[in-house]
């Protein structure tokens, strides 16, 4: 996008406005309105079933609004496709290729020609680029970093995480965080939805709060006392 | 004012399907070769029409509601619309065509019918905005199927004194109607079975995939000596006036009767739908918690209607 | 350009996959060899009249098989939920469409021409007609049945019951490309009529439907 190379912090990157979406009678996003500044780091956080998820699939264009919109960069998600990096709960990898296969594909689907990016990614999330183990038989740490690589491969300039520490040890739990540090300090904005908040106090700029459909509060820090709802 | 209008229209079908009957049991004359069993057709030809009409009615109805999702392809389609209208206007009267019309069928009737499909689509647009195209397009679709059962119903039935067969395999009338009757059921099943939110643009993109096939079927039993009497409209003029007479008031009867099924089937989907977000409404004012499970068992019938 | 790169790579994953796993083909070969076998014991006819029925008999034998085929397309993709990877790819939804249905098309082109010889067979089938015309009827008969099929598969994965749904979708619609296959075989096969006019129908027929379904995919793909 030449709307912004690198988005200044204090643009607004995504807007919701008034966002509703309905799974037949139960609805997963109550009216959200909210803002997010580029180049930020976004934790959402929230119960199961309180539409984290669902925020996601909204900012990513998978989940279609039952009404308001959604704007990425002044645009609608399917516009600015190639902005947005998204890593879901499941891997979005094809278990019986290798991790270097997978990301060749993905590769071609972004228009992106060569081996090198796809190499030098892998290096980045900590795994060996000629691994031929296909990825079904990794184990869900190094699924987790692969689904990652996966995400920031078409370098976005907005990253939609899902529960990327799911499973995964504390060190590597670690070692992503710091990853998505350099991202966020290299101008990316981040959105991230997880159960483990406390590892990211202290490099996540804002912790958003999310309860039955709607956001409820929005803090600079982690702090379980402002938690209007007990964490796991 | 529909819950009063409603009897009184009820009532005067009921007599004008009354007076039909007796038109076409006792004042309409015996036919020369099939005897009395050929009064059959004041119900299988009606059908019929009603049932054809019915699916038309569907597939414009779900054309437009596949158009009108983005600005440009409504514009679009309207475009082809128009010019295929004018061609189907202009293309009767060019001698070369004319010579391929079926003996009796006027280039001014074709003309005219080319004039009437264009009208039906944009009044249908006009007249069903948005969410209605697409509540008209399942109405007529499930009264079109209920119509179309009669014809295959009543087809056999008359079939067997008069050609010895139930059924002639291979012919082309035949054929295509039950083939456009099972791209209607298909078209209903998908509606029950989506899971999906944009059921309704699949079952928008079906009804056109059915449309496209119907004109294959015919063409492709173009070779095919067809077994079936030729067209009472526009195919020779051999029938009595008396009958056509008959036959013409019956299908009145049977056009008011189903406009009033599908007016009554067109209502209950509008309070269908207006329940599910009425429900959908509370939702999203309520607590949050999932309320399907408890709603669905209250109206299970909604479930059809996302 | 870029739209047959998405394409080629779709499909050459595709075609990398299933001979990874093989376990589709594998059943799929054995599931085609079934029916061959099953028509042969429920009709078992005279050469003469073979020439008839035969037409038939392949046609639906090849039927049954691409649904089974067809039911395992989109599964692959369903999977770890690839299909959202690729719905959040500025990849058109054509090319992966296209992709499926070459995929598609290139495996049960596999299994009719391994089922095919087993009905010459089993069969005593000797073409009276002239027999190079039932390559152009195998392979837009097998087009036209791949191109529907891929299409509905695509439709049947936002529905209850999914394999159910894909021939109930697929088989009213496939009706006029069935007539024509069939009776352009028999017609082949007997040699007392000319198939031409057949060929040309089922050519219309995927003019008519690949085009449809190009238009329509996008929908479909992005309907949750």
């Amino acid at each position: 996008m030449s709307s912004s190379a690198i988005a200044p912090a204090g643009l607004s990157a995504v807007s919701l406005s008034n966002v509703i979406k309905q799974f037949g009678r139960f609805a997963a996003l109550r009216g959200v309105n909210a803002d997010f500044e580029a180049g930020r780091f976004h934790v959402i956080l929230g119960d199961n079933g309180a539409g984290k998820t669902t925020l996601l699939r909204a900012l990513a264009g998978l989940a279609h609004p039952t009404r308001g919109t959604v704007s990425i960069l002044g645009k609608p998600p399917h516009e600015v496709c190639h902005e947005i990096g998204y890593m879901a709960h499941p891997s979005l990898l094809y278990d019986e290729m290798s991790g270097m296969e997978n990301l060749r594909y993905v590769a071609r689907l972004y228009g992106i020609s060569g081996d090198d990016r796809c190499r030098w990614v892998i290096g980045d999330v900590g795994l060996d680029p000629d691994l031929s183990r296909p990825v079904g038989q990794y184990s869900q740490g190094m699924r987790q970093r692969m689904s990652l690589a996966r995400a920031i491969l078409h370098d976005p300039k907005i990253l939609l995480l899902d529960e990327p520490f799911s499973n995964v040890d504390v060190h590597s739990a670690r070692e992503m965080v710091s990853l998505l540090k350099t991202m966020r300090d290299s101008g990316k904005t981040i959105f991230l939805v997880t159960h483990q908040a406390p590892l990211l106090d202290g490099v996540a700029d804002e912790f958003v709060w999310m309860q039955a459909g709607q956001i409820i509060n929005r803090t600079p820090h982690f702090d379980a006392r402002t938690t209007p709802a007990k964490q796991p | 004012m529909t819950s009063k209008l409603f009897p009184i229209l009820a009532v005067l079908t009921a007599i004008f399907l009354a007076y039909a009957f007796y038109l076409a049991m006792f004042i309409a004359p015996t036919d020369a070769l099939q005897g009395d069993v050929y009064r059959i057709i004041y119900y299988h030809v009606p059908s019929a029409w009603t049932a054809f009409l019915l699916f038309f009615i569907n597939f414009v109805a779900s054309v437009q509601f596949l158009a009108n999702a983005k600005p440009s392809t409504k514009r679009v389609v309207n475009w082809i619309v128009i010019v295929v209208g004018i061609i189907g206007f202009i293309a009767p009267f060019f001698p070369q065509v004319k010579a391929q019309l079926p003996t009796g069928m006027y280039p001014s009737s074709v003309a005219t019918t080319a004039l009437i499909i264009v009208g039906l689509y944009f009044l249908v647009g006009k007249l069903f905005p948005g969410q209605k195209l697409d509540m008209l397009a399942l109405t007529a679709a499930e009264v079109g199927v209920v119509f179309c059962t009669v014809v295959l119903v009543t087809g056999p039935i008359w079939a067997r004194p008069v050609w010895g067969i139930w059924w002639a395999p291979g012919d082309i009338r035949l054929t295509s109607t039950l083939v456009l009757w099972l791209i209607y059921v298909s078209y209903l099943v998908l509606r029950r079975f989506s899971d999906s939110a944009q059921t309704q643009k699949l079952a928008a993109v079906l009804a056109v995939f059915g449309a496209l096939d119907v004109p294959q079927v015919y063409f492709s039993i173009w070779f095919f000596r067809t077994q079936h009497p030729q067209p009472v409209i526009g195919g020779g003029g051999s029938i009595d006036p008396r009958m056509l007479h008959v036959l013409l008031l019956s299908w009145m009867a049977f056009l008011c009767f189903a406009s009033l099924i599908c007016w009554s089937r067109y209502n209950l989907e509008r309070l269908r739908r207006e329940v599910d977000e009425a429900e959908a409404l509370e939702s999203l004012n309520g607590s949050g918690l999932p309320a399907g499970s408890n709603a669905s068992t209250r109206i299970p019938v909604s479930r059809s209607t996302k | 350009m870029s739209f047959w790169s998405i394409t080629l790579a779709t499909l050459a994953k595709d075609i990398r996959l299933e001979w990874r796993s093989k376990d589709a083909l594998n059943a799929m070969l054995f599931f085609s060899l079934l029916v061959v076998v099953i028509f042969v014991f429920s009709f078992d006819p005279l050469a003469e009249e073979s020439r008839h029925i035969v037409g038939g008999l392949v046609w639906v034998a090849f039927l049954f098989a691409a649904v089974v085929a067809l039911n395992q397309t989109w599964a692959r993709e369903l999977r770890n939920q690839v299909l959202d990877g690729y719905r959040v790819s500025p990849a058109p939804a054509t090319a992966l469409f296209l992709a499926k249905v070459l995929g598609n098309f290139i495996f049960v082109s596999v299994l009719e021409a391994l089922m095919a010889p087993l009905f010459v067979i089993f069969y005593n089938l000797h073409v009276l007609g002239p027999a190079w015309q039932l390559i152009p009827v195998a392979l837009l008969g097998t087009w036209a049945l791949v191109v529907n099929g891929t299409f509905f598969a695509a439709m049947s994965l936002r529905t209850r019951s999914r394999e159910l749904m894909l021939p109930l979708l697929l088989f009213p619609v496939s009706i006029p490309a069935v007539l024509g296959m069939v009776a352009a075989t028999t017609n082949i096969l007997t040699g007392e009529n000319s198939a031409h006019f057949y060929i040309v129908l089922l050519l219309t027929y995927d003019v008519v439907f690949t085009t449809a379904c190009l238009g329509l995919f996008e929908t479909v793909l992005q309907a949750e």
